[in-house]
């Protein structure tokens, strides 16, 4: 009787503490429930956006990445987001970017509402949207404007530095 | 290597065996009850105290690590990582190898001694349904039901050590852990572990048991083989399915 006591008493903790971690410490209660459906959106650069990562409007999370695949003719990404339905529909002028949340923080895909009344359905299309921005490209641009005046420099300051030698 | 060869076949052939007598019978369900409170069940204080300890510790640790990058922030993401996926399972394993899986090769290596295995083949009972498989089946449901414990105990260590004492905002700790953490990769490897060691570190220590020489010094290696055997398989089947899983 009294070991079986305990080995309810065990099985009851270890899935209280499975269930109460699930809940507490992952990402269970975030995933959106209810009911979905799915937008696509096309995107020329996808910079680290992976799956999975969160759909936000106005920096509420309203679905998630659900697919990401390229477009073997257009070279493009082709994005699929599952969005709640509980979260209203969007309009068919609706925008989508992909941005970083904070300076080193995960890619996800925010979306800017429109204001065409008509909205969009399951399967539609995002038309407008904004690649992500790469940190490496607006790097090497910045390098690259700058390479070309610190060429001219040397020659330039090179030039006086000899007039003055001579005499 | 002959010697080595020949045992990797002998435990093969007793977890056969073992498959084979699972098929419950009557009374199979009260051993296994029984086996359960004595194995699972009696290992919950060491489990629990041990994940106390360890969330306390690594929350103290990542907490002087992080602050270098001025992301102690991040501490409730950087614990239950760790946690689910690396620590959890192979501590709370290695502590059921120590603690249970001793005294599993224990019995059945005394059991052996005193001629109580040969006993029970006399009267027509399977030693291996009797006296093996109860032990095997609670030592399978007791690891990952003990690792919920272990991580519930250590992610509460680490929440009092952080927020309490390092004064990290309660908050950000918490949703540290429900941002980063995913439910299917990252808690859901923590359990596939835990029935993967469970397994084997049953196996291992029922193995190395009821294979024991019928003698005092027979029983005292089967039970140091158990914990010996068992923790390095224990972290070697560690690297597989980390690896795997990733």
């Amino acid at each position: 009787m009294r070991f079986e006591f305990g080995v309810g008493a065990f099985i009851l903790m270890g899935f209280a503490c499975a269930l109460a971690l699930a809940f507490a410490s992952t990402d269970a209660r975030g995933r959106v429930g209810g009911e979905t459906y799915a937008v696509t959106a096309r995107f020329s650069n996808l910079g680290e956006l992976k799956l999975r990562a969160p759909v936000k409007v106005a920096g509420v999370k309203i679905g998630e990445v659900s697919g990401i695949r390229l477009d073997p003719e257009r070279y493009d990404a082709i994005v699929t987001m599952q969005v709640a339905r509980a979260a209203g529909e969007l309009p068919v002028d609706s925008s989508a970017s992909i941005y970083t949340s904070g300076l080193l923080g995960e890619r996800y895909v925010g979306v800017s509402p429109g204001g065409d009344p008509e909205t969009l359905g399951d399967g539609d299309e995002i038309v407008m949207t904004q690649s992500a921005i790469v940190l490496e490209q607006l790097i090497g641009k910045f390098m690259f404007g700058n390479a070309k005046d610190l060429g001219d420099k040397p020659a330039d300051s090179a030039a006086p530095a000899e007039t003055k030698e001579i005499p | 290597m002959r010697e080595l060869v020949a045992e990797i076949g002998r435990a093969g052939v007793f977890a056969g065996r073992i498959l084979v007598s699972l098929v419950p019978q009557r009374g199979s369900f009260a051993d296994l009850v029984r086996q359960i409170y004595s194995i699972g069940g009696r290992t919950v204080p060491i489990v629990a105290v041990g994940g106390l300890f360890v969330g306390l510790v690594m929350s103290l640790q990542g907490y002087r690590t992080l602050s270098t990058f001025g992301a102690s922030n991040a501490l409730g993401t950087l614990l239950g990582l760790t946690l689910y996926r690396e620590l959890g399972p192979v501590l709370t394993a290695l502590l059921f190898c120590g603690r249970a899986g001793s005294s599993i090769a224990a019995e059945l290596g005394l059991m052996r001694a005193t001629d109580q295995i040969a006993a029970l083949s006399m009267m027509a009972i399977d030693p291996v349904r009797k006296a093996v498989v109860p032990r095997f089946l609670a030592g399978v449901v007791a690891v990952p039901l003990l690792t919920a414990v272990f991580c519930a105990f250590a992610i509460f260590g680490g929440y009092v050590q952080a927020v309490h004492v390092l004064g990290i905002d309660a908050g950000h700790y918490w949703s540290g852990l429900q941002g980063s953490v995913s439910l299917v990769n990252d808690y859901g490897q923590a359990f596939t572990k835990a029935l993967v060691f469970g397994a084997v570190t049953s196996l291992i220590a029922t193995y190395a048991g009821y294979h024991a020489e019928p003698t005092i010094e027979g029983t005292s290696r089967a039970t140091t083989q158990a914990v010996v055997s068992g923790s390095l398989m224990v972290l070697f089947l560690d690297f597989l399915l980390s690896a795997l899983l990733y």
